[in-house]
């Protein structure tokens, strides 16, 4: 704690992609020197100058401690949550570079249109479906829950899927966050549906454009082993679920 | 130039957070339903809910649904109606299998069975000792609800209408009837106005916690839905009534769920006194929040306080060991790691009470009919969750009982706005609906005064934090009274940056801050006349609770040039108001 009571601000450069479409024909960069604190998180210094300095400033944000999944953009080119990422971790002698995540049209400014990516996720059947309908809860074991914990996890906030190279260059391609949410239930021993996901996931934009880049586990905040997820599921596909 | 949309639908939802989308999940098989949310569902602020729900399933130990009600009558300080927290514990059964049943994967016992833990205020046989009540999903049961809901919705295909930020509510007298005729919303990514013509109306908007600076809300839960409400006319319940919940990290708010005492978490002053010892022998780390919030302030005011400046008492999960935190409290453990650098395995928490949850509301029946007084409904008006006021959680809200509040009353919400929609008909909408929201856009998004948005908001959150959070007198109040009507007329001169149609957030962050100053000011006016202590309510210059006097719901009216107050009286069936003592 020590740290924390010894408090001394310092000034941060934030260079900030912009972008107004009613306005501007190109994106450009624009920087402000932003006084802050070690434990101040990027998305104060976006507040801090939406706030004080220019309010047409526009991202999104709602809980602001990662969990609503609202915030996520690239940060010195690594996509991360803004509420999540603290100044403390980030080397400040240089700016820090703040732009809107890859691969889905931008909007303005950090801000863009999410719907691409959410109809990738309903695509995979997210839910699920059982016909057994038990007087009470399905029974299932702590073992055969754990199997999927990690995959629960998932808030959609798309930092994984928009740091997908084959994303980026193919905008068909399911991503990994959908590939994560159909995991979620095809690894769910009261879900029936497996087969179908597969089947879904087998296609020309399913699972096989995968290449194993990593680039999606490292983007995880939630600190899901994203493609790890998406073997299991390449395995299911080939060998079936177990 | 600002174009208006007309829509048409037999029910209207606003708001996609747990209370909406299993309002949804009720009424859109059977109605032609929309949901319109100022957020992408997912985001909604029910998915930072963390320690579970409760339900006396009994699957652990011996548990009754009697006991759970009593348990949140008591812990509601008596000012719950206790029909309404019959029905709540009664369905909170059915809530849990509806859930699980819809594909939520909650932690099962060796046998394979939902899993229960501890929570505060949840006891066995009208508190001899805590009982294992609350069905969890590690920490992250709000996580969980949220998405299971939203990928029901999915299943079923209900109709979103995402970044959509309803501003007013429509109503039509006919007969001399009140009738809900519809909603009006703004469009954040084109700045368009949407009419929505419905049968009937759900408002699901969540609360207000950003009147606060300390709090454990997300920055959206400005009480827009409370706060058109209010506008309309309608009267607010309860409003005085704030949740402070024990264990926000300190400095910051961000809850750490109340689980982690139900694993065995304890508070500790800066001698390493367990001091819950002291003010509740029986239950003591596991009374509920209103009374542990107390005393943690009082244990700092005494001098008590750890850390360099003695402000803040720690939260202690060493002796629980790595594996039980890694497993059961995942999240928080992170968010001590991550946002105060302190690792829980091996040090205690800096924490300290956090602004988290509104008592009050929109006044509703147990159906989630709202009311325009003490017994008349709005035809065709429903309230669920947060913003509503049923009332379940009377002047102190049990924790894990919301979670459980938006199950059972979403449900009930959606069945009867869809079983009123089929039986009425389109009520005819005011004249030039949009009117009203059309101006209001215009006018802010022109605004050139000297104001600023983002200093009256701190200005009213450091002036609640300080006057009208846990301790609370006639002179805070008073002065909190004042500083808002003070925030209110420099409010009318505020000026944005932004002059743009497209997602407009500096015009949406002030039209949030007009609600919020609104709805400030009734907390405060409530919070002043009510002269005794009771729940969530600490006043230090009335420190007991006057049963003679007080115990009735306030019920807080707008008028011309002031709030006017009156009462409502509290349902008792079973349970007469006794000493509260855990």
């Amino acid at each position: 704690m020590a740290e924390i009571a010894e408090v001394q601000s310092f000034t941060v450069t934030f260079i900030i992609r912009r972008f107004n479409p009613e306005t501007d024909t190109e994106p450009y960069w624009q920087d402000f020197d932003v006084e802050m604190y070690a434990t101040d998180r990027v998305l104060d210094g976006l507040h801090k100058i939406k706030w004080d300095v220019d309010g047409t400033l526009s991202f999104r944000r709602s809980c602001a401690h990662g969990i609503c999944g609202s915030d996520a953009m690239r940060i010195n080119g690594r996509n991360r949550l803004a509420c999540k990422t603290l100044i403390k971790d980030l080397d400040i002698s240089k700016p820090v570079y703040v732009e809107a995540i890859k691969g889905l049209p931008l909007e303005k400014d950090l801000i863009v249109d999410m719907e691409p990516f959410f109809k990738a996720y309903r695509e995979v059947n997210p839910f699920m479906v059982t016909s057994a309908k038990p007087e009470k809860e399905h029974i299932q074991s702590p073992e055969q829950r754990a199997r999927f914990d990690d995959t629960t996890k998932c808030i959609l906030c798309a930092a994984c899927t928009t740091s997908c190279p084959v994303f980026w260059t193919d905008g068909q391609y399911f991503g990994p966050a959908a590939i994560v949410n159909a995991h979620r239930f095809i690894f769910d021993s009261r879900d029936e549906d497996a087969q179908v996901r597969l089947d879904i996931l087998n296609s020309k934009e399913g699972v096989w454009r995968c290449r194993t880049t990593f680039n999606c586990s490292e983007a995880c905040p939630r600190g899901i082993e994203v493609t790890k997820a998406i073997a299991e599921v390449k395995q299911a596909v080939l060998r079936g679920v177990r | 130039m600002t174009q208006v949309h007309n829509h048409e639908y037999d029910v209207v939802i606003v708001g996609a957070g747990g209370a909406g989308m299993r309002a949804a999940i009720e009424a859109a098989p059977n109605a032609k339903t929309a949901v319109i949310t100022k957020l992408y569902p997912t985001r909604s602020h029910t998915g930072a809910a963390q320690g579970g729900m409760a339900a006396a399933l009994a699957n652990v130990e011996e548990d009754s649904w009697e006991w759970h009600t009593f348990d949140t009558v008591k812990g509601g300080d008596y000012l719950v109606d206790q029909d309404a927290a019959e029905i709540l514990a009664k369905e909170a059964i059915d809530a849990i299998i509806d859930l699980e049943n819809m594909g939520l994967p909650f932690n099962r016992t060796p046998e394979g069975k939902i899993d229960q833990r501890r929570f505060g205020g949840h006891t066995r046989d009208h508190g001899k000792a805590p009982v294992r009540r609350a069905c969890y999903a590690a920490d992250r049961t709000g996580h969980m609800i949220l998405q299971t809901l939203f990928q029901n919705c999915v299943k079923l295909g209900v109709e979103f209408h995402n970044e959509f930020y309803v501003l007013d509510l429509l109503l039509t007298e006919e007969k001399g009837v009140t009738h809900t005729s519809g909603v009006v919303a703004y469009e954040l990514a084109t700045g368009d106005i949407h009419v929505f013509h419905a049968k009937s109306v759900v408002f699901a908007t969540g609360g207000f916690g950003k009147m606060f600076k300390t709090t454990s809300n997300a920055h959206t839960l400005t009480g827009d839905g409370v706060g058109i409400v209010w506008r309309k006319g309608l009267p607010l319940e309860d409003m005085e009534f704030f949740q402070f919940h024990p264990t926000g990290l300190a400095g910051l708010g961000i809850l750490l769920t109340e689980g982690a005492r139900g694993e065995g978490a304890i508070l500790r002053n800066a001698s390493g006194e367990r001091f819950m010892e002291r003010y509740a022998p029986t239950i003591k780390d596991l009374a509920p929040r209103d009374i542990i919030s107390r005393c943690m302030v009082q244990e700092v005011a005494e001098g008590r306080g750890a850390g360099p400046e003695k402000d803040y008492v720690l939260l202690d999960c060493t002796h629980l060991g790595a594996e039980v935190l890694e497993t059961k409290l995942p999240d928080i453990t992170e968010f001590a790691r991550t946002y105060l650098g302190v690792d829980p395995v091996h040090e205690p928490v800096p924490v300290m009470p956090t602004a988290h949850y509104a008592m009050g509301g929109i006044p509703t029946n147990t159906d989630a009919e709202v009311l325009k007084d003490n017994t008349t409904v709005i035809p065709g008006l429903y309230a669920a969750g947060e913003c509503a006021c049923v009332s379940v959680h009377g002047s102190n809200r049990l924790g894990t009982n919301s979670l459980l509040d938006i199950n059972v009353f979403g449900k009930r919400a959606g069945r009867n706005a869809a079983a009123y929609a089929n039986k009425a008909k389109h009520v005819a909408m005011p004249k030039a609906p949009e009117s009203e929201v059309l101006a209001l856009v215009e006018k802010l998004r022109a605004s050139d005064g000297s104001e600023s948005v983002a200093t009256l908001r701190k200005e009213l959150q450091v002036e609640m934090d300080r006057n009208a959070q846990v301790f609370r007198t006639e002179e805070s109040l008073k002065h909190a009274e004042g500083v808002i009507k003070d925030l209110r007329k420099r409010y009318l001169n505020i000026g944005i940056h932004d002059r743009g149609q497209r997602f407009n957030t500096d015009l949406l962050e002030a039209i949030e801050l007009g609600f919020l100053l609104d709805l400030a000011e009734v907390v405060v006016v409530s919070a002043r006349n009510r002269k005794e202590s009771r729940g969530g309510h600490m006043r230090d210059d009335f420190p007991d609770r006057n049963d003679k006097k007080y115990m009735v719901h306030t019920m807080a009216y707008r008028e011309a040039k002031k709030i006017r107050l009156d009462w409502k009286p509290v349902v008792i069936t079973n349970y007469q108001p006794m000493e509260r003592k855990y």
